[in-house]
């Protein structure tokens, strides 16, 4: 499952795909109050197994990046997979396979070299106390030197005012 | 297949120690270190101690079974020994016990506790002193004429060995008795049912 978000939902519709990173210690699984998220051994966090999900919303909750989604008819907490379907069978996931653009991107560390000479890899995200290290990587720009990303000091610096002021104003003048 | 390139290491290479446990927990401590319920509630599905359905339904099929074929060798050994017959052995001198008195004597074996009662009517009684409820020793109340089983209030009558009340449903384990010369030799035990 892949959901968009806005970037900037008050002046633009650009949308951004988020899939699960698949942490290395996966928050969701660790407030999981009935065990029902689990990891297979290729470290992909799977979504909330049927027989044990009480569809608490606890893991909607806690994932920093926001990725399980409660799905309220079944029951159920649904997230990226990584198409467990497809990459079981030799696929790409369908969000990688499907992008015209290459932002999404699934494969071997030597093809994503080969493909983003300019780019290295970025994998440890900050979130206040919580250090994440994960198995999605995001590609950033080679010279740069940040170690890890730092999620909260950005979103401080951009909820400084509310983006939805202005908009209020413009439609009730 | 070719080395990673530097600006792409594998891994676990951009953390400091040069290997990782597989786990990395949220506070950064060892798997030894981590407290008893991340073994029990692990978030790897290969560490889960699934048990399935079918597992299950194996185990209670299982031990299903074995009870009931237990069943078979305990019925087979209550025949065999059913069909025993204990040896006569002398009990006591009839002076020696006085009229609605009770002694507690073995009987056919030694870790087999009775009851041998001079009746206030005449005669002599002896039972297995297990009460038939759940096998505790039933105490003689010459008083009342009856014997207690002090663990649920049961009760059996003197004579017979009867039950009067509480729990138990069966009456005692009757010794069947024989007096000659003035000595009581016991001769044989009798499970009743009813």
């Amino acid at each position: 499952m892949i959901h968009l978000e806005f970037v900037d939902r008050a002046h633009s519709i650009q949308t951004v795909p988020m899939v699960c990173m698949h942490c290395d210690s996966p928050t969701c699984a660790e407030v999981c109050p009935a065990d029902a998220i689990k990891r297979t051994e290729d470290g992909v966090v799977q979504s909330a197994r049927k027989p044990r999900c009480i569809a608490c919303s606890n893991c909607v909750l806690a994932c920093p990046f926001g990725v399980p989604k409660m799905n309220s008819s079944f029951g159920l907490m649904m997230k990226c997979d990584m198409c467990y379907d497809r990459s079981q069978a030799g696929k790409k996931p369908m969000c990688a396979a499907v992008c015209p653009s290459g932002a999404l991107f699934f494969g071997t560390r030597e093809e994503v070299a080969h493909l983003r000479p300019r780019s290295r890899i970025l994998d440890r995200f900050e979130f206040g106390a919580q250090t994440i290290t994960t198995k999605v990587k995001l590609m950033v720009p080679r010279d740069s030197t940040e170690p890890q990303l730092h999620v909260t000091g950005a979103l401080e610096a951009v909820q400084e005012e509310d983006p939805f002021e202005e908009i209020a104003l413009e439609g009730f003048p | 297949m070719q080395d990673h390139p530097a600006e792409f290491p594998p891994d676990n290479a951009s953390q400091a120690p040069a290997v990782l446990p597989r786990i990395r927990f949220p506070d950064g401590r060892p798997e030894a270190d981590q407290p008893g319920w991340r073994h029990a509630f692990p978030i790897d599905w290969g560490r889960d101690q699934v048990v399935s359905r079918r597992d299950f339904t194996r185990l209670m099929v299982l031990t299903g079974l074995a009870f009931t074929v237990a069943q078979f060798g305990v019925g087979l050994a209550s025949l065999r020994a059913g069909r025993a017959r204990p040896e006569p052995k002398a009990l006591a001198r009839v002076e020696e016990i006085p009229v609605g008195e009770t002694v507690r004597l073995h009987y056919p074996g030694p870790r087999d506790p009775i009851l041998l009662t001079h009746l206030s009517t005449g005669g002599f009684v002896a039972y297995g002193q297990l009460c038939t409820h759940l096998q505790c020793p039933v105490v003689p109340r010459a008083e009342l004429g009856r014997l207690e089983c002090p663990c649920h209030n049961g009760w059996f009558d003197m004579a017979e060995g009867r039950p009067m009340a509480g729990p138990p449903r069966r009456p005692l384990t009757r010794i069947r008795l024989e007096i000659r010369d003035g000595v009581i030799h016991a001769t044989g035990v009798e499970e009743r049912t009813a």
